[in-house]
């Protein structure tokens, strides 16, 4: 009994530093899925509701939302834009499937983190390509 | 069973309610963009014509409308959840809190005025 009332040291980091630690890829997954819903808040729902006010009010303004998005700045904000709402649609789908015992295992977790991240970063390429 | 006592004193039920509706609302969203994606495919890219006529339409704009609201729901339990977890004194997160839902009827009113305001 005597044992349990000594703490076992062993000789381990104990400290927390984030960017020490090697984050596994669903960990690396779940944190993205948060970064890009803030993103999403702050700027995605204020810049959309703002372009589709402004391109349905006239032909004029329209034209001028266009110019506007046609600036390389503004294609770079869309593209922060349209990654963080493919990586929080496609990390959303693998949690709702995660919520129906699919992939749950410890393997078929990885991969699909995996893919989750692979998948919205190609298809962030596609919408890269659509904007250039 | 004082367990089950002390259990009822700490819970508020929130849990499982916020839990449900975050992900009916993360579905509601998932049907919305699968049928903007649909949109822009049929009509070959959006011109002005095109978008004005899409946003006429009454069913659409219900249907976005519906999509703001599972918006603003599932943004409020997100960021509040953000905030719970890193905003430790809770004067400075009651204060945030109190914001994200201003900001969140803010742009639901902002989006009534985009569908139903100047048309």
């Amino acid at each position: 009994m005597a044992a349990l009332d000594r703490p076992v040291v062993k000789p381990r980091p104990i400290y927390l530093n984030v960017l020490a630690i090697r984050q596994p890829l669903p960990a690396i997954v779940s944190i993205l899925h948060r970064v890009s819903g803030a993103l999403l808040f702050l700027l995605g729902i204020p810049l959309v509701l703002w372009g589709v006010h402004m391109s349905i009010a006239s032909p004029d303004a329209f034209a001028q939302f266009k110019q506007i998005v046609g600036h390389p700045f503004s294609k770079l904000l869309m593209l922060a834009l349209a990654w963080a709402y493919i990586h929080h649609l496609l990390a959303g789908v693998r949690h709702l499937a995660l919520d129906l015992h699919v992939g749950v295992d410890l393997a078929p977790a990885r991969r699909s983190s995996a893919i989750v991240l692979v998948l919205s970063l190609l298809l962030t390429v596609i919408v890269a390509v659509r904007l250039w | 069973m004082v367990s089950d006592v002390s259990y009822e004193a700490a819970s508020a039920h929130y849990g499982w309610r916020d839990w449900l509706s975050q992900r009916v609302t993360a579905v509601v969203m998932l049907l919305y963009t699968l049928l903007v994606f649909a949109i822009v495919i049929w009509n070959g890219g959006l011109d002005y014509s095109v978008w004005k006529s899409v946003f006429a339409n009454h069913a659409f704009r219900l249907a976005t409308f519906l999509f703001m609201i599972a918006l603003a729901f599932h943004a409020w339990v997100g960021v509040r959840n953000i905030l719970m977890d890193y905003i430790k004194p809770a004067g400075w997160r009651l204060s945030l809190q109190t914001i994200v839902i201003c900001v969140l009827i803010g742009y639901m009113g902002w989006t009534i005025e985009v569908l139903w305001g100047a048309l």
